[in-house]
């Protein structure tokens, strides 16, 4: 109170020396609205916080690429895209609740402190009312954790450790992209049918958190139909040079090794074991074989001609065949000139998902939202029929098993599907223990 | 037995890297006296000399293909590369396989132009100023180097494949009396550690039995009783820049079919040669070149799972391990002089 | 006044009024017009500034008086805020005992380090502090992950035990000071500005002066002129008989101490301690702050802390969306040509607008921006030797010493 009084004091002398042109000054507080950055004027700002330097520097211009575009659909430019498609048809182009959709952007540099200051800002100086992108799980976590505490939603990038929508899960967070159990639980049957049941699996694993949930979800899906695992390694992140650790794999005895990489790490480790002749060599009398659980077709094109063959999980593809997938690869295709890449197509979305649920919550607080969204079910998306799971976030939908092409015709056939795994196949109990030790909480409108 | 005797091939290989970069930052550094932090960025532009030649080679004359479609359901582009109309299909596309190696042409003169317009243009201004500022300087140039490399060719790993020639691996292994498949290297690894050897032993020579050498290493001992004896010791600087620009341009080249080449390749080299340096001793050749290769012997066997399981997390710290015992043990590294950068 | 000679006494002072008007002062664009873009005045940037203010500062007891430069003193900044995350999920969100351990547990590991690296000088000293701090940040981002929660950070969550505090309920319990939370922001509207006024940020700056008064008096203390003789000439120091160690060690771990009180401030200001902040890049960003502000001067280190923030934080935000608003005066031909051409330095390009701005300083400005600033000030004034800014004769030692 008295913080305030001397406030008011110092101000009203400001207001006096400069005075002569200043209307008497008004004195507002911050909590006079109900929720944060409550949109009064005739806008509304949403934060895109992507990496826009360091090593995710492309997927981060790939998924701000895609939320131009949401935006733009959103306020009725294009030919409208997956709005069309949309089984929810809240959405018109005139905005969110008759709001001109704004943006800020951010560079999360793929640093947990960065981007939550990048984030900070968007809340605090620009007023976003929503949060969305990144490009690992790290960053995820972190904003998520952000952003729950300022009290705005937060729509995540992305992000495929099971920790996001799992012990870290937060009330205000939501993420539509896959996690690594559904990468196993989709990929373990094709492997099943490629590979047999008789198989001795050497995983190489980024040190790090979102390498480990995946090396535990592959390992207890390939292990659940008789695969054993021999070695569980862990390399350091960006080690650059990987031979030291592929070269022991040739007579550990055992016949698939496993790559938990993800970006550059994955196109040097994926490059070096395929030069080490791993591919050519038997063993167990079968051929030996290499698997990269998450996919990107960005870093598929870093890696060249290394990924052919090599089976791999994908949240997305742009050559699915529904009306949804069509609708936004031609209007992404039009105006950039290539196709949208899986983090391009999650941001898209997710952007879609909020602008819809806070149309039919016909508010813009995030308590209200997070009721609109938890439970809610949509198609047309490009993923077929999902739901946002109420009990951790998370979307449960169809995952994309694809394998790397032998003879690409362009820079954009790198990867073919292999198959579609239906969600029934990839869904879990809420309370799976790879999932355990978190809880969402309460939704925090913040303010 | 094998699987040491395969670490050690890792090591040296890793080794060749870490020797050659930290090879040509010693002779920055006891030439000139000047701190380099833009010397990772040399290998990077080296590196991207690579890319750049397969990009060159792979330029295309764009033709409408009306019988095929592409992604958007137009007409397809198809891309043949000038090249291959000029040569013919075969030859072409031989020549585009073989654009890592061919590269080497491009970058040397490339390299020892960029050390120039550096030393010239930036470098000759410092020699006078603290290390401190050195570092600032120098560190600013790599990141707008890189920076600008980002602007041109994207953030993500670029795929820069060996010649088919080299794609496969050698039995070693039965050459050593082993079983056949026990120790197999690919070939591509054995290339750039010949080359490795091959650019040392260079150097080496070339500071050894040249007149030019001769006054270099005169230079590096006493520079002003040089310049009193009447020799342009600065001219031969410059050119010792370029020569030391080519060294990492060079070692970047023969690395791109091992490593990927992406904008920020440089940094995480940067960190890791000055301590190669320093554990060998400023300002010593040879001391660079021992530390290179021990620390990347010594970085292979802590990667193996024997020596993790009893000690884990030991390869991502092994290095500086290393780095702190020797310079405890030997306080001027391996072969380090007195009183060089010690004020 | 407070022991300090009148030059000093009026710096202090200076410091303290813009410090305590920063959320005015850094708002000078009304909010909503075109250059509102290069406000800095929120609170999360505000605390940015002067907590890494305080660590430059202390890096500069360091590195500005004894000419010892260390590469690895990011890891106290992480050391620190992992302590007072701890603290919060342990014992209490009242910031006072999480800043207390912070400093604490920094300065104990600076004892350590310190005592190993200080055995050599030069560049192999900062190599051995560089190699102590990526060994931290290695082992913080994979082995210690029970500790340090790994790549994600260590974060608070519902379930710790917060011993005074008792169970939370609802959401996720936020820092205080004796109930006033860090995060409570007043925010005044005036005309068409507006200005936050937050506790978080007026706590940090209070630190930050008494940090700042405690390295004015041992710039000026018989200490400081000990280490100062140590940059000068250490040999001829212990050549009169003098052990300089235990006066170098103690600067090492005073300096450490403030790196702790930063890590454990931006723990208190953000409850997340992530490994990223002990990574070398992060050690290499306190050296360039202190130097491109001004090694050896007081103020120099706390504008380069802030001149570097500002970018990271300011310029990395404008996109291309924000460059057509700016030039949407000009015709459509030449509005599309100025975005093109500004294009490369904004937004993803902010690395290389900082790259630049790092070379044009250090080659035309050796003593740093404070150096820039005496220069420009001696245009505006007459030349007069006693009259000299308080800072000139810090820069004139650095230069005779180097």
């Amino acid at each position: 109170m008295r913080r305030q009084n001397f406030s008011r004091r110092g101000l009203l002398r400001t207001g006096a020396i400069g005075g002569a042109g200043l209307a008497l000054p008004t004195i507002f507080t911050s909590s006079a609205s109900a929720f944060t950055n409550n949109p009064t004027g005739s806008s509304v700002t949403l934060g895109f916080n992507v990496p826009q330097t360091g090593a995710y520097a492309d997927e981060g211009a790939d998924e701000l690429r895609a939320f131009e575009l949401a935006v733009e659909h959103l306020n009725g430019g294009g030919d409208g895209g997956m709005l069309n498609t949309f089984s929810s048809k809240a959405l018109d182009g005139t905005g969110i609740l008759g709001k001109k959709v704004e943006f800020v952007t951010g560079d999360t540099q793929t640093k947990s402190d960065a981007a939550r200051a990048s984030a900070q800002s968007m809340i605090q100086k620009d007023g976003a009312i929503m949060i969305s992108g990144g490009s690992s799980s790290g960053v995820a976590v972190a904003v998520q954790g952000l952003c729950q505490e300022a009290g705005v939603i937060f729509m995540s990038g992305l992000t495929h450790s099971n920790d996001t929508t799992g012990k870290d899960r937060k009330a205000n967070g939501f993420r539509h992209f896959f996690n690594a159990y559904m990468s196993a639980a989709a990929l373990a049957p094709v492997l099943q049918n490629l590979y047999g049941t008789d198989r001795k699996a050497y995983h190489l694993t980024a040190d790090y958190t979102w390498g480990w949930t995946q090396e535990e979800s592959i390992a207890a899906a390939t292990e659940a139909m008789g695969w054993q695992t021999t070695e569980k390694v862990r390399t350091p992140l960006g080690a650059g040079d990987f031979s030291s650790y592929i070269a022991p794999v040739l007579n550990s005895g055992a016949d698939v090794l496993v790559l938990n990489h993800y970006g550059g790490d994955m196109v040097n480790s994926l490059t070096q074991a395929v030069q080490f002749g791993l591919r050519e060599r038997q063993a167990n009398g079968q051929d030996f074989q290499i698997v990269v659980p998450l996919y990107s077709e960005l870093m598929a094109r870093g890696a060249g001609s290394a990924i052919a063959g090599i089976p791999g999980s994908q949240n997305w593809d742009w050559k699915l065949e529904d009306e949804g997938t069509k609708a936004f690869v031609k209007s992404f295709g039009e105006k950039y000139g290539f196709p949208p890449s899986q983090a391009a197509h999650t941001c898209y979305v997710q952007t879609l998902l909020y602008a819809d649920a806070v149309t039919r919550a016909g508010d813009f607080n995030p308590c209200a939202v997070v009721e609109a969204l938890e439970g809610f079910e949509f198609d047309g998306m490009g993923n077929g029929p999902t739901l946002y799971r109420a009990d951790d976030h998370q979307c449960f939908k169809d995952v994309v098993v694809v394998k790397g092409a032998e003879n690409p015709q362009d820079e954009f056939h790198l990867v073919e599907i292999v198959e579609v795994t239906p969600t029934e196949q990839v869904t879990y109990a809420p309370d799976h223990p790879m999932f355990a030790g978190g809880a969402l909480g309460e939704c925090n409108p913040g303010a | 037995m094998d699987a040491i005797l395969i670490q050690i091939l890792n090591g040296l290989d890793k080794g060749s890297a870490y020797a050659l970069i930290a090879l040509g930052l010693t002779l920055i550094f006891g030439t000139l006296g000047v701190v380099n932090f833009a010397h990772g960025a040399l290998f990077m532009i080296g590196a991207f000399c690579a890319v750049t030649l397969q990009k060159i080679l792979t330029l295309s004359v764009t033709t409408i293909d009306p019988e095929r479609t592409d992604f958007l359901g137009n007409p397809m582009k198809v891309q043949t590369p000038y090249v291959e109309n000029w040569f013919g299909p075969e030859m072409g596309a031989t020549i585009i396989d073989w654009a890592v190696p061919l590269a080497i042409l491009l970058a040397i003169p490339v390299m020892v132009l960029v050390g120039f317009v550096m030393e010239r243009g930036l470098i000759k201004h410092f020699y006078k100023r603290p290390h401190a500022d050195q570092i600032l300087v120098t560190f600013g140039l790599a990141i707008v180097l890189q920076e600008v490399i980002k602007y041109f060719y994207g953030a993500n790993p670029i795929p820069t494949p060996a010649p088919s020639a080299f794609k496969g691996s050698l039995d070693i292994g039965v050459w050593l009396g082993f079983d056949p498949y026990s120790i197999i290297y690919p070939y591509w690894r054995l290339v750039y550690f010949f080359f490795a050897g091959i650019i040392i032993a260079g150097v080496f020579a070339f500071l050894q039995f040249t007149t030019f050498g001769m006054v270099v290493r005169a230079g590096m001992a006493d520079r002003e009783t040089v310049g009193l004896l009447g020799i342009d010791i600065d001219k031969r600087f410059t050119l010792m820049f370029g020569l030391a620009a080519a060294v990492a341009g060079l070692a970047g080249v023969m690395y791109t079919p091992i490593l990927s080449p992406n904008y920020h390749m440089g940094m995480d080299f940067l960190v890791l040669s000055f301590v190669v340096v320093v554990v060998g001793g400023m300002g010593s050749l040879p001391g660079a070149v021992l530390a290179g290769f021990l620390l990347g012997i010594l970085q292979s066997f802590a990667s193996m799972n024997e020596v993790k399981s009893l000690l884990p997390g030991i390869d991502q710290i092994i290095i500086y391990l290393v780095a702190i015992v020797i310079l405890l043990t030997r306080p001027r590294g391996l072969m380090g002089r007195r009183g060089v950068m010690e004020e | 006044m407070l022991g300090l000679e009148r030059k000093d006494t009026l710096l202090l002072i200076a410091v303290a009024f813009i410090t305590l008007f920063a959320p005015i002062i850094l708002n000078p664009f009304p909010a909503g017009s075109a250059l509102a873009q290069f406000n800095a005045g929120y609170p999360d940037l505000m605390q940015r500034f002067v907590i890494f203010g305080i660590f430059a500062i202390g890096f500069n007891i360091l590195f500005g008086l004894t000419g010892y430069l260390s590469f690895g003193h990011a890891a106290f900044l992480g050391i620190g805020s992992y302590s007072a995350v701890w603290m919060f999920k342990l014992l209490s969100m009242n910031v006072i005992p999480a800043i207390v351990l912070s400093i604490i547990m920094a300065g104990l590991f600076a004892l350590v380090i310190g005592f190993v690296s200080l055995r050599r000088s030069g560049i192999y000293f900062s190599i051995l502090t560089l190699a102590f701090a990526q060994m931290s940040y290695n082992l913080a981002y994979s082995v210690l992950t029970p500790i340090t929660n790994g790549e994600t950070g260590l974060q608070l969550t519902l379930s710790d035990p917060r011993i005074l505090d008792g169970a939370s309920t609802g959401g996720l319990p936020v820092t205080s000071l004796f109930g006033a939370e860090m995060r409570d922001t007043t925010t005044l509207f005036v005309g068409p500005w507006s200005w936050d006024f937050s506790v978080g940020y007026y706590f940090c700056a209070v630190l930050m002066l008494l940090a700042f008064y405690l390295s004015v008096r041992i710039f000026r203390s018989p200490f400081g002129m000990m280490l100062r003789a140590v940059k000068s000439n250490q040999q001829r120091m212990n050549y009169t008989g003098l052990n300089t160690r235990p006066y170098t060690l103690a600067a090492f771990v005073i300096s450490g101490m403030y790196a702790g009180l930063a890590g454990g401030l931006l723990a208190a200001m953000d409850p997340l301690a992530g490994a990223d902040r002990m990574q070398w890049t992060a050690s290499g960003e306190v050296v360039l702050m202190t130097i491109l502000g001004g090694a050896g001067t007081l103020i120099g280190p706390v504008l380069g802390a802030g001149f570097i923030k500002y970018f990271e934080n300011i310029f990395s935000k404008i996109n291309d969306g924000i460059l057509h608003q700016w030039f949407a005066f000009m015709p459509d031909g030449l509005e599309n040509a100025m975005v093109a051409v500004i294009h490369p330095f904004i937004g993803k390009g902010w690395h290389l607008t900082l790259g630049l701005l790092f070379m044009l300083v250090v080659i035309f400005l050796p003593g740093g921006l404070v150096e820039g600033a005496q220069r420009t000030g001696r245009l505006f004034r007459r030349r007069d030797k006693n009259a000299d800014h308080v800072e000139s004769d810090a820069a004139r030692q650095r230069a005779a010493a180097e």
